[in-house]
């Protein structure tokens, strides 16, 4: 199993469009900056055909340090979750099934 | 933010290009993305977060309706975990509200099946 990094997905874009090196590595950095900025900015993601990055704040529930037992509370947050379109959902279904059996 | 307004905001950012590059742009970047899960193989956007799949082993369901036993089989979902700076980010801005809402004015899916529905009733 190997890992998809910015670096191979810049790659993968300098093969298959007319960027250059610096404007495909650019470019990934700016596609991932967008969606994080979005999303600090309280802004849901909706990308169709591969998910959606959504935002749920969470309320203030007990908690407990797991090696002294003591009781802290696990503050209100706000965080990301993503939920995959049926498009990519069907998609890992469909070569998974085939590459596992 | 639409996957067309993160289109025209990366076209904005990038003025020596021709606007269609950005569209094609993000189709290879999510195209890239799709298959590596496909595969099975991990994404790991530093800052950003890494998507992975999670196994769902196979298991007997029923059916809601008759009650009678159905084998559900295993399954491959993907899923995606924050990393620290974007976990960081995103609850450090907790002053603002939440929007599902783009700047578009399209109307999100969702929203014309719901109001469908109400029409209907």
């Amino acid at each position: 199993m190997t890992t998809l990094t910015k670096a191979e997905v810049s790659d993968i874009l300098f093969e298959n469009l007319g960027l250059n090196k610096r404007e495909s590595k650019d470019m990934v950095e700016a596609f991932f900056i967008e969606i994080a900025d979005t999303l600090s900015a309280g802004q849901w993601v909706k990308l169709s055909g591969f998910g959606n990055f959504q935002l749920r704040d969470k309320p203030q529930r007990p908690g407990r340090n797991p090696k002294t037992g003591e009781e802290i509370p696990i503050t209100a947050r706000r965080v990301v979750t993503f939920h995959p379109s049926q498009k990519l959902k069907d998609e890992v279904e469909r070569v998974q099934k085939t590459a596992r059996h | 933010m639409t996957k067309s307004e993160l289109i025209a905001r990366l076209a904005e950012r990038f003025p020596q290009l021709v606007a269609k590059d950005a569209e094609i742009a993000v189709k290879v970047i999510l195209d890239a993305m799709t298959d590596a899960l496909a595969r099975g193989d991990r994404i790991e956007i530093r800052g950003f977060g890494s998507f992975s799949l999670n196994h769902r082993p196979p298991r007997v369901g029923r059916n809601p309706r008759s009650g009678e036993r159905v084998e559900v089989p295993e399954k491959w979902v993907p899923h995606f975990k924050a990393g620290k700076e974007l976990r960081e980010r995103v609850d450090a801005a907790d002053l603002t509200e939440v929007s599902s809402a783009s700047n578009e004015t399209e109307v999100p899916v969702f929203a014309v099946a719901a109001q469908g529905s109400i029409n209907a009733l």
